[in-house]
């Protein structure tokens, strides 16, 4: 019981926080996860009740409070309708933290974390491997999604159908694009200049959307630079309450961003975009001088690529786009991610560029439910994961649509292994991926 | 504590993934939406069927173990805080819509069905189910009937008692009764339906409720007043129903909401107007243009300054959303927020208000006060930190002046929240203590072992 009150004081760090909570009961309309199991330890205001029985100290230990807290998409919905403006991400991120450094993390996670994710280099290289064995364990089914069920069905795969990872990720051709003269569009400049952040997913599952990213921005005028050795964002380390491992990227990449010139930082990533913008300054542990406004002013200036085409470059979409197909274009929807619209405010964006490109959007139902990725909780809850993103399947097949887009590659995982379990024969892309497509049949 | 084998039978009952019981779950259900304290129960149950649900009540009543119904816990008198020696009976799985019946205009609904996922089933079918409380995005037609939960139209189209046409429920000790029925009319036995409807789960256990359904109004139209004074606003209240208009939302806002609600959403509210009343009129469109015109000339006789109608949907909207995000602006304020509901006839409406402003000063303490004025049921809203103890006594005894005046005023303690814990103390004071034998005697005889919902409404019984 000693130990648990030393616990019951870290804890106490959040009390002003935890008290914003007026207990209304709310969150529970939008939470994906009690719409499943309407259990109140799976919404926000039980998760939160919990955190305040551990500062009164209510508890032998902490196993079933992180137990619970844990199991959470961590998709903000209850956050973005809370009548009290809780802000409960941060709260929950926080809390996982305080959790994790006084029990430790677990072997397997010390593992992922301390040692591969922490070290960009090493990551690169385990994860170069794994695509070029992954044929060996994995069969290529033809399904629209490009995903493959595990052969050897392995209990964590549970029939899911995994996206293989790129024989090429995308900074093997940096030294290629870098060649290349980025600085200078190669049409008209726009006299932006922009980072572009890759991130884990797009980096190494879908590197298309990098390819993509590239292709559009260049078209506009937008000079780029894409510094090689970039790593992860941090937030699977944050998720599971690695705070350590979280500063020590975001260092990496603050000394990685130090010499680059850029108006904006932006990133394809939905997920990399909301932890650059609102969790590096916020959850950085322990910022010497300095650093703090150096994580405020790069939050300022980091931006989604749907909304820095829209709302900085904004190019006169009526003439300069692609738009080749017309309104007749085939038929898409899409889907908003969490960490655009909830976190963000993003939705008009992305929908303006997929018109551009010429094809037709059909609005599915509850375009901003979330699909039930929630990183590492798909892992560990898979049947509830997979409950939540088989509706969003249904709506995205009731749209009578071909191809589902969606600005962010971890809810293109998710969407695309629901769509190939169901057999539906519908595409998923990133907007990225259908402009800059367009983009090229425009100029051939 | 309850037994291993009483454990154990309910695990037969429901399934050890339907029954909790674990330190971790039992505080997620101690609380309710209520500034009260919390209390934990011994286990959870989460039924799927009816049958599940009488053999949990039965075996409950054979090992007299107290039950306490929960929906969605949004209960604001701290109807579902759960006794220490009890069991709390979640109603989540039981959301079944089971019929809506569009000749005969009414619908079958288990009691853990979300208001606003009934009201959109029903509205698509062109019909109107009007009981709209504030949570109704998450309340339950069970926690609503068994609060008898009021909302923003209560003025004109009442409350959740006046559309529950029938109840089937199982009584303590497991036994099913059927009372009410499908027909618009009905005259056999006792009104056991109007019994049951806001006995707070203390008399029996909802399995099916039959709710009256009403056609949708065809026009509406909304608008927004601007007053100096908040007499001037209560008395055009008054002025309004006395020249016999009955809007279907009368709404009130007072300075200190309008101030919270435009810092919060930047609406455009006038900051310094000292009241706000939102009005809509509904029906038929010749009478609802008849109707605004005159409201309108009304709340310009009364000193009206400024009055604005919405000429599109948006602009509605954008009423009703400020109106909406009172209680939420006013929640960000502070770290407590005690929702009170007193309510007065509505002609007495602008006495309160000039009382809530004496109450507010006296005690030292903020209230916002907005609220549905055209029925008398105002919320005056107390902001405090419940850890500042000498402050919370203070609202305390502001609670108390608030109930005193209402009752002066020949009013009640609650209009829609009910009396749960928070307000069973003070019942006596309203309706006198051989009212509370006779509740107490009723509820004995129906429930022997005092296992429903124990300590709520009539207070602890001997
Ligand atoms: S909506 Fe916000 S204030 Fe209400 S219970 Fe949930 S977290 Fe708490
Ligand atoms: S973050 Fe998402 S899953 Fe987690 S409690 Fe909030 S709404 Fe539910």
């Amino acid at each position: 019981m000693a130990q648990m009150n030393d616990l019951a004081v870290l804890v106490k760090e959040l009390e002003e926080q935890l008290v914003t909570c007026i207990r209304c009961g709310m969150c529970q309309s939008v939470c994906p996860l009690f719409e499943q199991t309407r259990k109140e330890a799976d919404v926000a205001r039980g998760k939160l009740a919990l955190l305040s029985g551990l500062m009164e100290n209510i508890f032998e230990d902490p196993s079933g409070v992180s137990q619970r807290l844990n199991k959470c998409l961590l998709c903000g919905s209850c956050a973005a309708n809370c009548p009290s403006g809780v802000n409960v991400l941060e709260i929950f991120i926080k809390a996982r933290a305080i959790l994790t450094e006084y029990t430790g993390l677990s072997p397997v996670k010390q593992l992922i974390f301390k040692r591969m994710l922490a070290n960009p280099k090493i990551f690169d290289t385990l994860t170069q491997w794994a695509g070029r064995f992954q044929n060996l364990f994995i069969k290529d089914q033809a399904n629209a999604q490009g995903t493959s069920c595990a052969r050897l069905v392995s209990p964590l795969l549970a029939g899911r159908h995994v996206l293989p990872m790129a024989k090429n990720p995308f900074h093997k051709s940096l030294a290629d694009l870098s060649r290349t003269p980025l600085a200078k569009g190669n049409k008209k400049d726009s006299g932006l200049r922009a980072l572009f952040f890759t991130g884990c997913l797009i980096d190494k599952i879908f590197p298309n959307v990098a390819h993509a990213s590239v292709k559009v921005l260049t078209h506009h005028g937008v000079g780029l630079s894409i510094p090689q050795g970039q790593g992860c964002c941090g937030i699977p380390a944050l998720a599971s309450g690695d705070r350590e491992t979280f500063t020590r990227l975001v260092d990496h990449h603050l000394d990685l961003f130090k010499n680059e010139k850029f108006d904006v930082l932006i990133t394809a990533c939905a997920t990399c975009t909301s932890t650059i913008k609102k969790l590096w300054p916020t959850l950085y542990k322990n910022p010497t001088s300095g650093v703090k406004e150096q994580l405020d002013a790069l939050s300022q200036r980091t931006m989604d690529i749907n909304q820095f085409l829209v709302d900085r470059v904004k190019p006169d979409f009526g003439k300069d786009a692609p738009s080749v197909s017309g309104p007749s274009g085939e038929i898409v929807t899409y889907h908003d991610p969490c960490h655009l619209k909830k976190s963000l405010g993003v939705a008009a964006q992305p929908r303006k560029i997929i018109r551009a490109a010429g094809k037709t959007l059909v609005e599915m139902e509850d375009s901003d439910k979330c699909c039930g990725m929630g990183g590492s909780f798909n892992l560990f809850h898979y049947d509830v994961s997979a409950s939540i993103g088989n509706l969003k399947q249904k709506n995205i097949a009731d749209t009578g649509c071909t191809t589902l887009l969606t600005g962010c590659p971890a809810c293109m995982m998710q969407i695309s292994d629901m769509l190939a379990r169901n057999k539906q024969n519908i595409k998923v892309c990133h907007p990225m991926e259908v402009y800059a497509r367009a983009l090229e049949e425009k100029i051939k | 504590m309850i037994s291993q084998s009483v454990v154990n039978e309910l695990k037969k009952i429901v399934g050890p993934e339907h029954l909790l019981t674990e330190r971790e779950d039992m505080l997620t259900y101690s609380y309710d939406a209520a500034v009260l304290d919390s209390q934990m129960p011994c286990a959870a149950v989460m039924p799927g069927t009816s049958p599940e649900v009488g053999r949990i009540v039965a075996l409950c009543h054979e090992n007299r173990i107290p039950i306490t119904v929960r929906g969605s816990g949004t209960n604001l008198s701290g109807g579902t805080i759960p006794e220490s020696k009890g069991i709390v009976l979640l109603t989540g799985r039981l959301n079944k819509i089971i019929e809506i019946n569009e000749q005969d205009m009414y619908a079958v609904v288990q009691p853990g069905v979300v208001t606003a996922s009934l009201a959109a089933a029903v509205e698509k079918r062109g019909l109107f189910y009007p009981p709209d409380p504030g949570s109704q995005a998450v309340s339950t037609l069970g926690g609503n009937v068994a609060e008898n939960a009021g909302g923003l139209r209560g003025l004109k189209y009442g409350v959740t008692k006046d559309y529950v046409m029938g109840l089937h429920f199982f009584d303590a000790q497991g036994r099913y009764v059927k009372t009410g029925s499908r027909t618009v009319k009905c005259a056999t036995g006792y009104n056991i339906t109007g019994l049951m409807t806001g006995s707070e789960g203390t008399l029996g256990i909802f399995d099916e409720i039959i709710l009256k359904l009403i056609p949708a109004p065809i026009a509406r139209q909304s608008m927004v007043a601007v007053f100096d004074t908040i007499d001037a606003a209560s008395e055009t209240v008054a002025a309004i129903i006395a020249a016999r208009i009955v809007p279907a939302t009368l709404e009130i806002l007072d300075n200190f909401t309008i101030r919270a609600v435009e810092d919060f959403s930047h609406a455009g509210l006038p900051v310094d107007a000292a009241a706000l009343l939102l009005i809509e009129v509904d029906g038929h469109p010749v009478v609802v243009a008849e109707e605004g015109e005159k409201v309108e000339s009304l709340c310009r006789k009364m000193g009206a300054k400024n009055i604005k109608r919405a000429e599109t949907d948006e602009e509605r909207d954008k009423i009703w959303a400020a109106r909406r995000s009172a209680l939420s602006a006013l929640a960000k304020l502070k770290p407590t927020l005690v929702l009170e509901d007193a309510t007065v006839p509505r002609s007495k409406i602008p006495e309160m208000v000039r009382a809530l402003q004496e109450i507010a000063k006296k005690y030292q303490i903020d209230i916002g006060t907005f609220g549905h004025a055209g029925d008398g049921n105002l919320h005056p809203t107390i902001l405090t930190d419940r850890r500042n103890t000498e402050e919370f006594k203070r609202v305390e005894e502001a609670i108390e002046a608030i109930f005193d005046k209402a009752l002066a005023l020949g009013g009640t303690l609650s209009g829609e929240h009910g009396t749960g814990i928070a307000k069973a103390p003070f019942l006596e004071k309203e309706t006198g203590f051989s009212s509370i034998l006779f509740s107490r005697q009723l509820r004995s005889a129906l429930d022997p072992h005092n296992i429903l919902n124990p300590g709520k409404i009539t207070g602890v019984s001997k």
